[in-house]
């Protein structure tokens, strides 16, 4: 358990200003070696990270609304590394491995709960899919096997074992499933940043990015221009709109994806259940509500409204795995700008534009990357550009090459 | 729920229909370089604009183009594709290492 929180019950003089977890609002500087654009867990991760190994804190991350208020605050949260490529199982699984430590690393508790993913196989074909996620898994460290319908319902006794006439055959049971707190991740390495000397500077806008001779030297902000070294962006569902203010496209198109809370419950529900036939994942907070997640909209969108179609195809699914829910009331339901990409891998690394680095493409399946991607963006950043073996696979130019990293299988439903 | 105009069918749910992706000049596949042709299938506009794409009435097979704000979802106009594509597209022959 993290010492603060042992301090903090046993003091009398609770928590006021000189606690306060982020510094003051300051005015912005003319320059700054490296802007981050984006002020939600992949942006201030970056800056943690930037900071913590490399040094470097002469950094602005500059959000347009207020920290963790994009995906990061809007995520289902779930955490995994049960993928399918080689590429991107070795990547998820180091990134698993830093959230186990993220609580203690902050001092700070981010509520990780290690309960397990249970993805469900209705069909032969989703079997041999397993297998083969196990098999790869296992390999890279990852802890995943193939599990019975025995084992299922010992698991999940009130899960119905034949849910829209589409018989449980089989489940692939990740013991590294786990769940975070999500505005806590942000708020975390946000501190952690600023504690280091980074500025965030929130209800800033970049408008405009400056490129020179194919370099970035400036961004134009809402609160005026700043010259900088070396920008990153990470703003999840807007990647496309600011790579054309920095000029080029991307292999990204935005789709709406929405989620749902219900009333809380006692608790039922130990692990996070999926099932991709059925388009939907049902799991318990630690507070006791349901929260439900399926699939993007069927069309791409620039808005967060949420819509009655999704629900009523999501929620029937829902009940066909859990009937007895099926009376519970929602209480929440809201959307997010998702980034997706073709082959639902991101878009990590260099851009066109010198100095001007890219996270983008992380669609729906982003929070469990939130640390290693702040890690290697760092890095990359650090080192003036040299790509990271870990995010080389997933460079822009792989779609000029053809060799994209097909992770839609293991992401569609399951994020 | 939200309806589309269907050009053909008139007024229908949009759960019938089917999303195609943005309307782009196809650049010629015989002739143009992977990397032209790698732009045109994966790389999009993806902008917050008046946007014009394509889009399917799955129940009849109907392929039909169509104007969308990407903010309020609002459609301007559908319309037939004959209405855009109203010449043949002719494509050069590619040129043959060996007749080089
Ligand atoms: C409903 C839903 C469920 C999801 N479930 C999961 C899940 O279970 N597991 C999982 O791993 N992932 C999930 N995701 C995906 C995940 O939330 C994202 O991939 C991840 O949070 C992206 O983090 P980020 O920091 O890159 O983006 P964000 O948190 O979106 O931060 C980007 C920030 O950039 C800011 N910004 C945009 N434009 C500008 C500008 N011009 N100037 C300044 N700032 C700007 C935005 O305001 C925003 O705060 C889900 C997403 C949604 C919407």
């Amino acid at each position: 358990m993290p010492f603060s929180l042992l301090k903090y019950g046993l003091n009398s003089d609770f928590p006021y200003e000189k606690h306060a977890d982020l510094p003051s609002p300051s005015a912005l500087k003319s320059h700054y070696d490296v802007v981050i654009i984006g002020g939600g867990g992949h942006g201030v991760a970056t800056a943690y990270y930037l900071a913590k190994y490399h040094g470097i804190t002469n950094v602005a991350v500059l959000e347009k609304g207020y920290l963790g208020g994009g995906n990061t605050a809007r995520n289902t949260a779930v955490i995994r590394s049960n993928y399918l490529t080689p590429e991107g199982v070795k990547f998820y699984t180091e990134s698993v491995k830093l959230f186990k430590e993220l609580s203690n690393e902050f001092d700070f508790n981010i509520m990780y709960s290690q309960r397990g993913q249970l993805t469900l196989a209705h069909t032969d074909a989703a079997i041999r899919g397993f297998r083969q996620r196990v098999a790869i898994n296992k390999h890279f460290g990852g802890q995943s096997e193939l599990i019975d319908p025995q084992q299922i319902r010992e698991l999940v006794p009130s899960l119905n074992m034949n849910p829209a006439d589409m018989p449980v055959l089989a489940g692939l049971w990740h013991t590294d499933g786990a769940t975070a707190r999500h505005d806590a991740v942000a708020w975390g390495y946000a501190k952690g940043a600023t504690s280091r000397g980074v500025e965030l500077h929130q209800l800033t806008e970049v408008t405009d990015v400056v490129v020179q001779q194919g370099k970035v030297t400036a961004v134009q902000t809402n609160r005026g221009k700043i010259s900088c070294g070396a920008v990153v962006q990470a703003v999840s569902g807007h990647s496309s709109i600011l790579a054309a203010k920095a000029g080029f496209k991307l292999p990204i198109t935005t789709y709406p994806l929405q989620a749902m809370v219900t009333l809380p419950v006692k608790p039922f529900l130990d692990p996070m259940v999926s099932s991709p036939s059925l388009h939907c994942y049902v799991q318990q907070t630690s507070r006791g509500e349901l929260v439900f997640g399926g699939g993007s909209d069927p069309y791409p969108l620039y808005s967060t409204r949420s819509t009655m179609d999704l629900k009523e195809g999501l929620l029937a699914n829902a009940v066909e795995l859990f009937p007895a829910i099926a009376q519970m009331r929602l209480m929440r339901q809201w959307g997010g700008l998702t980034d997706m990409t073709s082959d639902y891998s991101p878009v990590m690394g260099l851009s066109p534009v010198e100095n001007y680095y890219l996270d983008a493409g992380w669609g729906t399946w982003g929070f469990k990357a939130t640390p290693i991607c702040g890690k290697t963006m760092a890095q990359l950043v650090a080192d003036n550009g040299k790509v990271p073996a870990l995010i080389k696979p997933f460079s822009m130019e792989r779609f000029y090459r053809f060799a994209q990293v097909n992770e839609m299988g293991a992401t569609a439903a399951s994020h | 729920m939200k309806m589309i105009n269907c050009p053909l069918n008139g007024l229908r749910n949009s759960s019938e229909f089917v999303y195609g992706g943005e309307v782009k000049d196809m650049p010629d596949h015989r002739n143009c370089s992977d990397r032209e042709w790698a732009e045109y299938i994966f790389f999009h506009d993806n902008a917050v604009a008046v946007v014009t794409e394509w889009w399917l009435h799955a129940p009849s097979s109907y392929w039909f183009i169509g104007e969308r704000h990407t903010a309020s979802d609002e459609f301007l106009r559908t319309y037939d594709p004959s209405e855009r594509f109203n010449t043949r597209v002719e494509f050069a022959v590619p040129v043959v290492e060996s007749e080089k």
